[in-house]
Protein backbone atom coordinates (compact mmCIF):
# COMPACT_ATOMS: atom_id res chain seq x y z
CA UNK A 1 0.00 0.00 0.00
CA UNK A 2 1.54 3.24 -1.18
CA UNK A 3 1.07 5.91 1.45
CA UNK A 4 0.63 9.66 1.72
CA UNK A 5 3.43 11.38 3.60
CA UNK A 6 3.33 13.59 6.71
CA UNK A 7 6.30 15.93 6.87
CA UNK A 8 7.24 18.21 9.76
CA UNK A 9 9.26 21.28 8.80
CA UNK A 10 12.01 22.52 11.12
CA UNK A 11 13.31 26.08 10.85
CA UNK A 12 17.02 26.12 11.56
CA UNK A 13 19.17 29.15 12.32
CA UNK A 14 22.93 28.93 12.85
CA UNK A 15 22.56 25.15 13.07
CA UNK A 16 19.87 25.25 15.75
CA UNK A 17 16.14 24.56 15.61
CA UNK A 18 14.46 27.87 16.37
CA UNK A 19 10.81 26.95 16.85
CA UNK A 20 9.20 24.47 19.15
CA UNK A 21 11.52 25.00 22.06
CA UNK A 22 8.88 23.63 24.43
CA UNK A 23 9.64 20.01 23.64
CA UNK A 24 9.55 18.90 27.24
CA UNK A 25 10.81 15.38 26.61
CA UNK A 26 14.03 16.45 24.90
CA UNK A 27 17.32 17.20 26.55
CA UNK A 28 18.04 19.88 23.98
CA UNK A 29 15.03 21.15 22.03
CA UNK A 30 17.26 23.23 19.77
CA UNK A 31 19.28 20.25 18.59
CA UNK A 32 18.24 19.28 15.04
CA UNK A 33 19.31 15.68 15.68
CA UNK A 34 17.20 15.28 18.79
CA UNK A 35 14.19 16.99 17.29
CA UNK A 36 14.53 15.02 14.03
CA UNK A 37 14.92 11.70 15.84
CA UNK A 38 11.90 12.49 18.00
CA UNK A 39 9.77 13.22 14.95
CA UNK A 40 10.98 10.02 13.32
CA UNK A 41 9.95 8.08 16.43
CA UNK A 42 6.51 9.70 16.36
CA UNK A 43 5.78 8.65 12.79
CA UNK A 44 7.09 11.46 10.56
CA UNK A 45 7.64 10.07 7.07
CA UNK A 46 10.27 12.61 6.11
CA UNK A 47 11.76 15.81 7.50
CA UNK A 48 12.32 19.21 5.94
CA UNK A 49 14.98 21.49 7.39
CA UNK A 50 14.62 25.08 6.32
CA UNK A 51 17.78 27.08 6.95
CA UNK A 52 16.98 30.67 7.84
CA UNK A 53 20.53 31.61 8.82
CA UNK A 54 20.89 35.25 7.85
CA UNK A 55 24.63 35.91 7.93
CA UNK A 56 26.61 34.31 5.14
CA UNK A 57 29.63 33.63 7.39
CA UNK A 58 27.52 31.20 9.36
CA UNK A 59 26.17 29.35 6.35
CA UNK A 60 28.51 26.41 6.89
CA UNK A 61 26.62 25.63 10.11
CA UNK A 62 23.95 24.01 7.96
CA UNK A 63 26.47 21.57 6.48
CA UNK A 64 27.53 20.40 9.95
CA UNK A 65 23.89 20.07 10.89
CA UNK A 66 23.10 17.99 7.80
CA UNK A 67 26.03 15.69 8.55
CA UNK A 68 24.93 15.12 12.15
CA UNK A 69 21.32 14.50 11.17
CA UNK A 70 22.40 12.01 8.49
CA UNK A 71 24.50 10.11 11.02
CA UNK A 72 21.65 9.73 13.48
CA UNK A 73 18.24 9.91 11.80
CA UNK A 74 17.28 7.23 9.30
CA UNK A 75 14.33 8.60 7.38
CA UNK A 76 14.64 10.79 4.28
CA UNK A 77 15.21 14.51 4.76
CA UNK A 78 15.21 17.61 2.60
CA UNK A 79 17.26 20.74 3.20
CA UNK A 80 16.29 24.14 1.83
CA UNK A 81 17.02 27.80 2.37
CA UNK A 82 19.72 29.84 0.67
CA UNK A 83 20.50 27.23 -2.00
CA UNK A 84 21.83 29.08 -5.06
CA UNK A 85 24.00 26.85 -7.21
CA UNK A 86 24.64 23.29 -8.31
CA UNK A 87 27.67 23.39 -5.99
CA UNK A 88 25.33 24.16 -3.09
CA UNK A 89 23.34 21.06 -4.03
CA UNK A 90 26.51 19.01 -4.07
CA UNK A 91 27.66 20.27 -0.66
CA UNK A 92 24.32 19.53 1.00
CA UNK A 93 23.86 16.14 -0.68
CA UNK A 94 27.43 15.10 0.16
CA UNK A 95 26.79 16.00 3.78
CA UNK A 96 23.98 13.43 3.71
CA UNK A 97 20.70 15.13 2.79
CA UNK A 98 18.41 13.11 0.52
CA UNK A 99 16.90 16.09 -1.27
CA UNK A 100 17.60 19.79 -1.67
CA UNK A 101 14.91 22.44 -2.03
CA UNK A 102 15.53 25.48 -4.19
CA UNK A 103 13.23 28.50 -4.38
CA UNK A 104 14.42 32.04 -5.29
CA UNK A 105 17.52 30.83 -7.15
CA UNK A 106 15.36 28.71 -9.44
CA UNK A 107 13.22 31.73 -10.26
CA UNK A 108 16.33 33.79 -11.09
CA UNK A 109 17.95 30.94 -12.96
CA UNK A 110 15.61 28.04 -13.83
CA UNK A 111 18.51 26.12 -15.28
CA UNK A 112 19.75 25.32 -11.79
CA UNK A 113 16.85 22.83 -11.66
CA UNK A 114 17.83 21.04 -14.86
CA UNK A 115 21.55 21.16 -14.05
CA UNK A 116 21.03 19.71 -10.57
CA UNK A 117 18.58 17.10 -11.89
CA UNK A 118 20.93 15.87 -14.59
CA UNK A 119 23.86 15.78 -12.18
CA UNK A 120 22.23 14.25 -9.09
CA UNK A 121 18.91 12.87 -10.35
CA UNK A 122 15.43 14.42 -10.30
CA UNK A 123 14.54 12.57 -7.10
CA UNK A 124 16.70 14.92 -5.03
CA UNK A 125 15.61 18.21 -6.60
CA UNK A 126 12.69 19.84 -4.82
CA UNK A 127 11.30 23.07 -6.24
CA UNK A 128 9.86 25.15 -3.40
CA UNK A 129 7.21 27.64 -4.48
CA UNK A 130 5.69 30.46 -2.44
CA UNK A 131 2.37 31.39 -4.05
CA UNK A 132 -0.24 34.03 -3.28
CA UNK A 133 -3.64 34.60 -4.81
CA UNK A 134 -3.82 37.54 -7.21
CA UNK A 135 -5.64 40.63 -5.92
CA UNK A 136 -8.38 40.08 -8.48
CA UNK A 137 -8.80 36.52 -7.24
CA UNK A 138 -7.73 35.07 -10.56
CA UNK A 139 -5.11 32.43 -9.94
CA UNK A 140 -1.84 32.79 -8.03
CA UNK A 141 1.55 34.37 -8.59
CA UNK A 142 4.90 33.32 -7.19
CA UNK A 143 6.99 35.33 -4.76
CA UNK A 144 10.69 35.21 -4.04
CA UNK A 145 12.95 36.09 -1.12
CA UNK A 146 10.69 34.60 1.52
CA UNK A 147 7.56 36.10 0.00
CA UNK A 148 8.82 39.66 -0.30
CA UNK A 149 8.92 40.09 -4.07
CA UNK A 150 5.96 39.34 -6.36
CA UNK A 151 7.37 37.96 -9.58
CA UNK A 152 4.06 38.30 -11.42
CA UNK A 153 4.58 34.77 -12.75
CA UNK A 154 1.63 32.37 -12.65
CA UNK A 155 2.21 29.75 -9.95
CA UNK A 156 0.65 26.84 -11.85
CA UNK A 157 2.67 27.63 -14.96
CA UNK A 158 5.85 27.94 -12.92
CA UNK A 159 5.22 24.58 -11.23
CA UNK A 160 4.67 23.01 -14.64
CA UNK A 161 7.90 24.54 -15.89
CA UNK A 162 9.85 23.32 -12.85
CA UNK A 163 8.51 19.82 -13.49
CA UNK A 164 9.53 19.99 -17.16
CA UNK A 165 13.00 21.21 -16.16
CA UNK A 166 13.45 18.08 -14.08
CA UNK A 167 12.34 18.89 -10.54
CA UNK A 168 11.38 15.70 -8.71
CA UNK A 169 8.93 17.24 -6.28
CA UNK A 170 7.08 20.52 -5.66
CA UNK A 171 6.91 21.99 -2.16
CA UNK A 172 3.97 24.36 -2.51
CA UNK A 173 3.35 26.98 0.16
CA UNK A 174 0.27 29.16 0.14
CA UNK A 175 1.25 32.55 1.51
CA UNK A 176 -2.42 33.40 2.03
CA UNK A 177 -2.96 30.40 4.28
CA UNK A 178 0.44 30.16 5.97
CA UNK A 179 0.10 30.83 9.68
CA UNK A 180 -3.70 31.09 9.63
CA UNK A 181 -4.39 27.54 10.83
CA UNK A 182 -7.55 27.68 8.74
CA UNK A 183 -6.55 25.00 6.28
CA UNK A 184 -4.40 24.48 3.20
CA UNK A 185 -5.22 26.26 -0.07
CA UNK A 186 -6.73 23.15 -1.62
CA UNK A 187 -7.64 24.94 -4.82
CA UNK A 188 -4.03 25.98 -5.41
CA UNK A 189 -2.73 22.56 -4.40
CA UNK A 190 -5.10 20.81 -6.76
CA UNK A 191 -4.40 23.20 -9.65
CA UNK A 192 -0.67 22.42 -9.34
CA UNK A 193 -0.98 18.73 -8.52
CA UNK A 194 -3.14 18.13 -11.58
CA UNK A 195 -0.65 19.63 -14.06
CA UNK A 196 2.57 17.97 -12.86
CA UNK A 197 3.48 14.29 -12.82
CA UNK A 198 5.65 14.63 -9.74
CA UNK A 199 4.61 14.64 -6.08
CA UNK A 200 3.24 17.87 -4.60
CA UNK A 201 3.70 18.68 -0.92
CA UNK A 202 0.97 21.00 0.39
CA UNK A 203 2.22 23.60 2.86
CA UNK A 204 0.75 26.50 4.81
CA UNK A 205 -2.41 26.70 6.88
CA UNK A 206 -2.70 23.38 8.71
CA UNK A 207 -4.59 23.75 11.96
CA UNK A 208 -6.87 20.74 12.33
CA UNK A 209 -7.17 17.09 11.29
CA UNK A 210 -9.73 17.88 8.57
CA UNK A 211 -7.28 20.23 6.87
CA UNK A 212 -4.93 17.34 6.15
CA UNK A 213 -7.77 15.20 4.87
CA UNK A 214 -8.88 18.03 2.57
CA UNK A 215 -5.36 18.54 1.24
CA UNK A 216 -5.33 14.89 0.13
CA UNK A 217 -8.94 14.49 -0.99
CA UNK A 218 -9.67 17.91 -2.47
CA UNK A 219 -6.14 19.20 -3.11
CA UNK A 220 -4.80 15.91 -4.54
CA UNK A 221 -1.63 16.40 -2.49
CA UNK A 222 0.88 13.56 -2.24
CA UNK A 223 2.29 14.82 1.04
CA UNK A 224 1.52 17.48 3.62
CA UNK A 225 3.87 19.70 5.54
CA UNK A 226 3.33 21.51 8.81
CA UNK A 227 5.61 23.30 11.23
CA UNK A 228 4.23 25.02 14.31
CA UNK A 229 1.32 22.62 14.72
CA UNK A 230 3.75 19.76 15.36
CA UNK A 231 6.43 21.81 17.09
CA UNK A 232 4.13 23.20 19.71
CA UNK A 233 2.59 19.77 20.27
CA UNK A 234 -0.84 20.99 19.23
CA UNK A 235 -1.05 17.82 17.22
CA UNK A 236 0.83 14.51 17.38
CA UNK A 237 1.74 12.98 14.05
CA UNK A 238 0.68 9.56 15.33
CA UNK A 239 -2.81 10.88 16.19
CA UNK A 240 -3.08 12.59 12.81
CA UNK A 241 -2.20 9.32 11.09
CA UNK A 242 -4.84 7.43 13.07
CA UNK A 243 -7.39 10.02 11.97
CA UNK A 244 -6.37 9.83 8.31
CA UNK A 245 -6.35 6.03 8.42
CA UNK A 246 -9.93 6.05 9.74
CA UNK A 247 -10.85 8.28 6.80
CA UNK A 248 -9.35 5.88 4.27
CA UNK A 249 -6.21 7.86 3.49
CA UNK A 250 -3.35 5.37 3.20
CA UNK A 251 -0.68 6.23 5.76
CA UNK A 252 2.28 4.40 7.27
CA UNK A 253 1.23 3.34 10.76
CA UNK B 1 31.73 -8.45 15.64
CA UNK B 2 31.69 -9.13 11.98
CA UNK B 3 33.49 -6.91 9.53
CA UNK B 4 31.26 -5.23 6.95
CA UNK B 5 32.60 -3.83 3.68
CA UNK B 6 30.64 -1.35 1.57
CA UNK B 7 31.63 -1.30 -2.09
CA UNK B 8 32.92 2.13 -3.12
CA UNK B 9 32.07 3.00 -6.71
CA UNK B 10 30.75 6.57 -6.26
CA UNK B 11 27.13 5.50 -5.73
CA UNK B 12 24.87 8.24 -4.36
CA UNK B 13 23.59 6.51 -1.23
CA UNK B 14 26.93 5.11 -0.07
CA UNK B 15 27.24 7.48 2.85
CA UNK B 16 23.70 6.85 4.08
CA UNK B 17 24.38 3.11 4.08
CA UNK B 18 27.67 3.68 5.94
CA UNK B 19 25.92 5.95 8.46
CA UNK B 20 23.23 3.36 9.19
CA UNK B 21 25.73 0.51 9.64
CA UNK B 22 27.96 2.65 11.87
CA UNK B 23 24.95 3.74 13.93
CA UNK B 24 24.18 0.05 14.51
CA UNK B 25 27.72 -0.33 15.86
CA UNK B 26 29.27 -2.42 13.09
CA UNK B 27 32.90 -2.32 12.06
CA UNK B 28 32.35 -1.00 8.57
CA UNK B 29 34.78 -0.03 5.85
CA UNK B 30 34.17 1.69 2.52
CA UNK B 31 36.49 0.29 -0.12
CA UNK B 32 37.09 -0.41 -3.78
CA UNK B 33 40.10 -2.57 -2.93
CA UNK B 34 39.27 -6.22 -3.77
CA UNK B 35 41.56 -7.40 -0.96
CA UNK B 36 39.46 -5.53 1.61
CA UNK B 37 36.22 -6.78 0.05
CA UNK B 38 37.45 -10.40 0.04
CA UNK B 39 38.30 -10.26 3.74
CA UNK B 40 34.94 -8.84 4.84
CA UNK B 41 32.38 -11.10 6.56
CA UNK B 42 29.53 -9.24 4.85
CA UNK B 43 29.50 -7.03 1.77
CA UNK B 44 26.96 -4.29 1.03
CA UNK B 45 26.53 -3.02 -2.52
CA UNK B 46 24.74 0.35 -2.57
CA UNK B 47 23.48 2.17 -5.64
CA UNK B 48 21.44 5.11 -6.85
CA UNK B 49 21.27 6.50 -10.35
CA UNK B 50 21.61 5.18 -13.86
CA UNK B 51 22.21 1.49 -14.63
CA UNK B 52 24.66 2.01 -17.49
CA UNK B 53 26.72 4.57 -15.56
CA UNK B 54 26.95 2.24 -12.58
CA UNK B 55 28.09 -0.71 -14.74
CA UNK B 56 30.61 1.66 -16.32
CA UNK B 57 32.00 2.61 -12.90
CA UNK B 58 32.21 -1.02 -11.76
CA UNK B 59 34.12 -1.80 -14.94
CA UNK B 60 36.40 1.22 -14.58
CA UNK B 61 37.28 0.29 -10.99
CA UNK B 62 37.80 -3.37 -11.89
CA UNK B 63 35.08 -4.49 -9.48
CA UNK B 64 33.03 -6.83 -11.68
CA UNK B 65 35.39 -9.79 -11.27
CA UNK B 66 35.79 -9.32 -7.50
CA UNK B 67 32.01 -9.04 -6.98
CA UNK B 68 31.50 -12.32 -8.85
CA UNK B 69 34.24 -13.96 -6.81
CA UNK B 70 32.89 -12.69 -3.47
CA UNK B 71 29.35 -13.83 -4.19
CA UNK B 72 30.77 -17.14 -5.45
CA UNK B 73 32.57 -17.81 -2.18
CA UNK B 74 29.30 -17.53 -0.25
CA UNK B 75 29.98 -14.28 1.59
CA UNK B 76 26.60 -12.70 2.49
CA UNK B 77 26.12 -9.97 -0.09
CA UNK B 78 23.40 -7.29 -0.04
CA UNK B 79 22.51 -5.13 -3.04
CA UNK B 80 20.47 -2.02 -2.23
CA UNK B 81 18.25 -0.25 -4.78
CA UNK B 82 20.32 0.05 -7.97
CA UNK B 83 22.80 -2.30 -6.25
CA UNK B 84 20.08 -4.96 -6.26
CA UNK B 85 19.12 -4.27 -9.86
CA UNK B 86 22.74 -4.67 -10.98
CA UNK B 87 22.78 -8.24 -9.64
CA UNK B 88 20.45 -9.26 -12.47
CA UNK B 89 21.02 -9.98 -16.14
CA UNK B 90 19.94 -6.82 -17.87
CA UNK B 91 18.00 -3.58 -17.71
CA UNK B 92 15.82 -1.83 -20.25
CA UNK B 93 16.78 1.48 -18.63
CA UNK B 94 17.48 3.05 -21.99
CA UNK B 95 15.49 4.56 -24.78
CA UNK B 96 13.60 1.95 -26.75
CA UNK B 97 12.39 -1.48 -25.90
CA UNK B 98 14.37 -3.66 -28.25
CA UNK B 99 16.94 -6.21 -27.13
CA UNK B 100 19.83 -4.16 -28.45
CA UNK B 101 18.92 -1.33 -26.04
CA UNK B 102 19.29 -3.62 -23.07
CA UNK B 103 22.13 -2.90 -20.71
CA UNK B 104 23.98 -5.92 -19.40
CA UNK B 105 24.10 -6.31 -15.61
CA UNK B 106 26.24 -8.57 -13.43
CA UNK B 107 24.04 -11.57 -14.21
CA UNK B 108 24.44 -13.17 -10.78
CA UNK B 109 20.71 -13.90 -10.68
CA UNK B 110 18.28 -14.44 -13.57
CA UNK B 111 15.85 -11.64 -14.33
CA UNK B 112 15.53 -8.21 -15.84
CA UNK B 113 14.94 -4.60 -14.85
CA UNK B 114 11.98 -2.89 -16.48
CA UNK B 115 10.43 0.59 -16.45
CA UNK B 116 7.08 1.33 -14.79
CA UNK B 117 6.20 3.77 -17.55
CA UNK B 118 6.98 1.28 -20.30
CA UNK B 119 4.68 -1.36 -18.81
CA UNK B 120 1.26 -1.23 -20.54
CA UNK B 121 -0.50 -2.74 -17.51
CA UNK B 122 0.99 -0.14 -15.13
CA UNK B 123 -1.55 2.31 -13.66
CA UNK B 124 -0.39 5.39 -15.53
CA UNK B 125 -2.24 7.77 -13.21
CA UNK B 126 0.45 7.01 -10.63
CA UNK B 127 3.55 9.17 -10.47
CA UNK B 128 6.98 7.93 -11.47
CA UNK B 129 9.43 7.67 -9.73
CA UNK B 130 7.73 5.51 -7.14
CA UNK B 131 8.86 7.66 -4.22
CA UNK B 132 7.73 7.22 -0.66
CA UNK B 133 6.70 4.56 1.86
CA UNK B 134 5.11 1.37 0.61
CA UNK B 135 4.46 -2.00 2.18
CA UNK B 136 6.18 -5.34 1.72
CA UNK B 137 4.33 -8.54 1.08
CA UNK B 138 6.72 -11.14 2.38
CA UNK B 139 6.72 -14.19 0.13
CA UNK B 140 9.39 -16.39 1.73
CA UNK B 141 8.58 -17.52 5.26
CA UNK B 142 12.13 -18.80 5.71
CA UNK B 143 13.67 -15.46 4.74
CA UNK B 144 16.78 -14.53 6.70
CA UNK B 145 16.59 -10.87 5.64
CA UNK B 146 13.06 -10.47 6.98
CA UNK B 147 13.38 -12.59 10.11
CA UNK B 148 11.12 -11.05 12.76
CA UNK B 149 9.77 -8.46 10.31
CA UNK B 150 5.96 -8.29 10.06
CA UNK B 151 4.23 -8.86 6.76
CA UNK B 152 2.97 -5.49 5.52
CA UNK B 153 5.84 -3.50 7.06
CA UNK B 154 6.52 -0.14 5.43
CA UNK B 155 9.83 0.76 3.82
CA UNK B 156 11.06 3.70 1.75
CA UNK B 157 11.36 3.49 -2.04
CA UNK B 158 12.77 5.81 -4.72
CA UNK B 159 12.92 4.24 -8.19
CA UNK B 160 11.56 4.40 -11.73
CA UNK B 161 12.62 0.89 -12.77
CA UNK B 162 11.70 -2.37 -11.11
CA UNK B 163 12.85 -5.96 -10.91
CA UNK B 164 11.16 -8.85 -12.65
CA UNK B 165 13.01 -11.90 -11.30
CA UNK B 166 12.99 -14.96 -13.57
CA UNK B 167 13.15 -17.50 -10.76
CA UNK B 168 10.19 -16.99 -8.44
CA UNK B 169 12.07 -18.89 -5.72
CA UNK B 170 14.52 -15.99 -5.47
CA UNK B 171 11.82 -13.53 -4.41
CA UNK B 172 11.60 -12.59 -0.73
CA UNK B 173 9.06 -9.75 -1.02
CA UNK B 174 6.77 -8.10 -3.52
CA UNK B 175 5.22 -4.63 -3.46
CA UNK B 176 2.30 -3.10 -5.28
CA UNK B 177 2.59 0.18 -7.16
CA UNK B 178 0.38 0.20 -10.22
CA UNK B 179 1.62 -3.35 -10.79
CA UNK B 180 3.08 -5.94 -8.44
CA UNK B 181 6.88 -5.93 -8.59
CA UNK B 182 9.66 -7.83 -6.85
CA UNK B 183 10.89 -5.66 -3.98
CA UNK B 184 13.39 -8.02 -2.31
CA UNK B 185 15.35 -11.11 -3.29
CA UNK B 186 17.18 -13.81 -1.44
CA UNK B 187 19.19 -16.55 -3.13
CA UNK B 188 21.59 -18.48 -0.89
CA UNK B 189 24.14 -15.80 0.11
CA UNK B 190 22.89 -13.15 -2.30
CA UNK B 191 20.33 -10.65 -0.97
CA UNK B 192 18.81 -7.59 -2.53
CA UNK B 193 16.24 -4.95 -1.71
CA UNK B 194 14.74 -2.38 -4.04
CA UNK B 195 13.86 -0.14 -1.08
CA UNK B 196 16.34 1.77 1.05
CA UNK B 197 16.74 0.05 4.44
CA UNK B 198 19.11 2.88 5.40
CA UNK B 199 16.18 5.31 5.06
CA UNK B 200 13.38 3.07 6.34
CA UNK B 201 13.50 3.97 10.03
CA UNK B 202 13.41 1.22 12.65
CA UNK B 203 12.20 -1.47 10.21
CA UNK B 204 15.10 -0.71 7.88
CA UNK B 205 17.58 -0.92 10.73
CA UNK B 206 16.16 -4.33 11.73
CA UNK B 207 16.59 -5.56 8.16
CA UNK B 208 20.22 -4.35 8.09
CA UNK B 209 20.84 -6.04 11.44
CA UNK B 210 19.33 -9.25 10.09
CA UNK B 211 21.67 -9.14 7.10
CA UNK B 212 24.73 -8.45 9.25
CA UNK B 213 23.81 -11.37 11.52
CA UNK B 214 23.71 -13.93 8.70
Amino acid sequence: MFTKRIIPCLDVKDGRVVKGTNFINLRDAGDPVEVGANYSKNGADELVFLDITASSDKRNTVVDMVRKVAENVFIPFTVGGGIRTVDDFKTILRAGADKVAVNSAAIDNPQVISDAASKFGSQCVVCAIDAKRRADGNGWTIYKHGGRIDMGIDAVEWARRAYELGAGEILLTSMDCDGTKEGYDCELTRAVSDVVEIPVIASGGAGAYEHFLDAFEIGHADAVLAASLFHYKEMEISDLKDYLNKHNIPVRL
Amino acid sequence: MSKIAVIDYDAGNTMSVMNALKFLGYDVELSKDPAVLYKADHVVFPGVGAYADAMGKLNEYGLIGPIKEITGKKTPFLGVCLGMQLLFEHSSENIGETDKDRIEGLGLLPGSILGFKENASFDHTLKVPHMGWNSLELTNKDSKLFKGIDNGSFVYFVHSFYLNAADRNDIAAVTEYGITFDSAVEHENIFGCQFHPEKSGDIGMEILKNFCSI
